[in-house]
């Protein structure tokens, strides 16, 4: 349970974004609120293109040019970081603030040795004095991150694609940030690269008391990485609660699809259910709940009004019709699979 | 250390030789899951690839992409080939459909079009047999549907030039037939209306819809085989299970049999009759589906099914014990491939060769010592 009395780390409230394209104003972000504790750890999940990534970027207030923020704050123990300066900024990137982009293992840079990376990022951001320790700070990432510490003088290409991943992690610590955010860490490495790399993550988040925001559109991965999920359809957060509530008893229809379209390997094997149609264009989102038209409950008001916020507990839903607690099997329906 | 070189053609006999009369005279596991005739029958399929750092030399060091490979498929059997990125399933699948050529070993077919040149006995054909003229009427049997749907698209072409392309390289039907026949494909395929997708181009599609234009493509010219190469694996979850039941209901209604590749078990769970599991070159463990995830014998196949994370925050699951990252196969030592990462490892396993697939149960095959 996660209803401690921690100091909230970090306060999203209302943020809005938008991407200025030649074919319109793409509405990446809209109206995205949450809160994050202290050593506790937020899974984002949904579709490509559901603006997990955009959420991330204005968190860390890295955005493209085309970029707009279009309201909100991200309050960072009780600043706001989105009314500080690019130099006021500079104080909280990597030093409060981390994180480790998707496809990061290929941003190492070639021609320099791992270890030297890091401690240049170390050095750029005031953390240590001397040379000796820096070097002591990287060992010490190294090995808390699973690689030998001895591997620190070789370059990237001497590293394996989970070696290398492990490296960006350690970079990212590097700071001792209070927060932590991971985009799709483990997306491109096969499973066992991943089994660990999430197991040593989740010690080191733990072990640190970090916050820790965990985004992937792999609901297996985020079940057991996280303590909290939210759900992102179509630019809006949609669901959130504790992890174990929203597996057992989503209350959003997309949850519910989203996970019964999920094969597993352990246990029953349950038939899959698809999910008909395709995300919304961001550009002309429908009116209303932006899931209406793939939902099989949607009715007038779901056409015509934006969901209030549906409550059980600290577990909500921007649902007119939530659903009510059912166990998962039952909510599948017998798909022709082969036996 | 100087390893034959098999791109000889002399010594490439001598390895097919060797890997013939290495062939055990009884049960191997090129016997499918039902005992029918195999539409396709593979036995000590082996691809090198020459890893040459000078151009002007015999390559001394080869990667073992693929190495003394035998299975067998049935008509209208799915059977999946899973394993971790390098281990050599895309090798597999091309050797499949002659997109390469092995360095030894045999592939068998006993496609329905094949056999007039062999008289229309219905006897199996060799591979290595299909030249020139008889590729032509392989390529109607056997199709290859690749990962990154876009990759095997021309920007520039239509979707109906794309789909029609296999048609009329094959000279099937009059162009008003062909436009008939690609409309056809595209409701199958789930792309409706038809004619709203016909002259579009790639880029005005989502990644799901792109594949489904692949699938069509593939499918177009009734192939009674087909290489799936991880097709879902660049999609997302919703395209990804509609992509699934598509392929399952067009290989009911049209009788096709997959080789399914992909690295996720859970797929191959929902998409396969039997499962292969590979392992730098090898297939190390062989049975049907559900027996496989509820019986892995092999201590790779544990170790990847422990490591496939849970929906289901309550469940606790082992984690895989095994050590180390997977490594190149170039030139690799005699013994068993998973000796420097298995964790049941004995001294036996050290001093010995890669351990033959034996039939533990029924259907049920592994490679390994301690199992
Ligand atoms: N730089 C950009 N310019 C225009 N549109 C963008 C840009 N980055 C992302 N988008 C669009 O914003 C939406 C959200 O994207 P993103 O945040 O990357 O989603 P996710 O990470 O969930 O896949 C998508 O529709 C995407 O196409
Ligand atoms: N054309 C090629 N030339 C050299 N090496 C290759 C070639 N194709 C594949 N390989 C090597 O063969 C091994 C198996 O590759 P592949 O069949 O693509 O594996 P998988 O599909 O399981 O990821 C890998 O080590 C790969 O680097
Ligand atoms: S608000 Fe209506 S359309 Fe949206 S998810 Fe709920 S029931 Fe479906
Ligand atoms: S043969 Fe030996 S080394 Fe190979 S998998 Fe079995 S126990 Fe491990
Ligand atoms: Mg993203
Ligand atoms: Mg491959």
């Amino acid at each position: 349970m996660t209803t401690s009395t921690n100091a909230l780390v970090l306060e999203v409230i209302d943020l809005s974004l938008r991407y200025q394209t030649r074919q319109g104003e793409v509405q990446a972000v809209e109206g995205v609120s949450f809160n994050l504790e202290q050593g506790q750890s937020l899974g984002l999940v949904g579709e490509s293109g559901c603006g997990k990534t955009s959420v991330a970027n204005c968190l860390m207030r890295l955005l493209p040019e085309n970029a707009r923020l279009a309201g909100g704050q991200v309050r960072l123990g009780g600043t706001d970081l989105l009314s500080l300066s690019d130099e006021e900024m500079r104080g909280y990137r990597w030093r409060r603030i981390a994180m480790v982009f998707q496809a990061a293992m290929n941003s190492l840079d070639p021609v320099h040795r791992v270890g030297h990376q890091i401690i240049e990022a170390i050095e750029a951001h005031g953390m240590e004095t001397t040379m000796a320790d820096a070097r002591e700070r990287v060992a010490r990432l190294f090995r808390m991150v699973g690689l030998d510490p001895q591997l620190m003088d070789r370059y990237p290409h001497e590293f394996s694609g989970g070696m290398r991943q492990r490296a960006v992690i350690a970079m990212a610590l590097s700071c001792d940030p209070d927060l932590i955010i991971a985009d799709e860490p483990t997306t491109a490495l096969d499973v066992i690269v991943q089994d660990r790399i999430l197991r040593e993550l989740k010690v080191v988040q733990q072990e640190l008391r970090m916050g820790m925001i965990y985004i992937s559109h792999d609901i297996g991965v985020v079940a057991e990485v996280t303590d909290r999920i939210g759900v992102m359809y179509a630019g809006r957060l949609v669901e959130l609660g504790d992890t174990a509530d929203v597996f057992r008893s989503p209350m959003h229809p997309y949850t519910a699809a989203l996970m019964s379209s999920f094969p597993s390997v352990h246990g029953e094997r349950l038939p899959l259910v698809g999910l008909a149609g395709e995300p919304p264009n961001l550009i002309d989102p429908p009116a209303g709940c932006p899931f209406h038209p793939r939902c099989q409950y949607a009715d007038e008001i779901c056409r015509t009004e934006f969901p209030d916020r549906s409550m059980r507990g600290d577990h909500w839903a921007a649902c007119w019709h939530p659903l009510e607690a059912p166990p998962l099997s039952e909510n599948r329906q017998k798909q022709d699979l082969p036996d | 250390m100087c390893s034959p070189n098999p791109e000889n053609p002399e010594i490439r006999q001598i390895l097919l030789l060797m890997t013939s009369t290495m062939q055990t005279p009884v049960a191997t596991p090129n016997q499918t899951h039902a005992g029918q005739d195999a539409l396709v029958a593979v036995s000590g399929l082996t691809k090198r690839f020459p890893v040459s750092k000078n151009l002007f030399r015999q390559p001394s060091s080869f990667i073992h992409a693929v190495d003394d490979v035998s299975f067998a498929l049935a008509p209208g059997e799915s059977l999946g080939l899973v394993g971790e990125s390098g281990c050599g399933k895309t090798t597999v699948g091309k050797l499949l459909v002659k997109l390469l050529e092995p360095t030894s070993g045999q592939i068998r077919f006993r496609f329905p079009s094949l056999d007039t040149t062999a008289g229309g006995s219905g006897d199996p054909v060799d591979a290595s047999e299909i030249r020139s003229a008889d590729l032509r009427a392989f390529r109607r049997q056997a199709q290859m549907i690749f990962q990154d749907p876009y990759e095997s698209m021309n920007p520039r072409r239509t979707i109906y030039d794309t789909i029609a392309e296999p048609l009329a390289v094959q000279g099937i039907g009059s162009l008003m037939d062909r436009v008939d026949r690609v409309t056809e494909i595209l409701t199958q395929v789930g792309l409706t209306p038809a004619s709203s997708f016909l002259f579009r181009h790639p880029h005005e599609l989502s990644g799901g819809q792109r594949q489904r234009v692949a699938i069509a493509r593939a499918l177009v010219i009734g192939p009674s085989f087909v290489v799936a190469d991880e097709p879902t694996s660049m999609l997302d979850v919703s395209s990804r299970t509609g992509i699934m039941s598509l392929m399952q209901d067009l290989a009911q209604q049209l009788g096709i049999s997959y080789l399914y590749i992909t690295h996720d078990l859970a797929v191959a769970r929902y998409m396969c009759h039997r499962i292969a599991v590979m392992y730098l070159g090898k297939i190390v463990e062989m049975a049907e589906t559900e027996e496989l995830l509820r019986n892995p014998l092999h201590p790779y196949t544990r170790a990847l099914l422990s490591a496939v994370p849970v929906p289901d925050p309550a469940y606790r699951r082992d984690h895989p014990d095994i050590r180390g990252d997977l490594t190149l196969p170039i030139d690799p030592p005699a013994r068993c491939r998973f000796y420097d990462r298995c964790p049941v490892a004995t001294d036996f396993c050290e001093g010995n060769p890669h351990p033959p697939m034996e039939e533990q149960s029924p259907g049920h095959w592994v490679a390994c010592y301690e199992a």
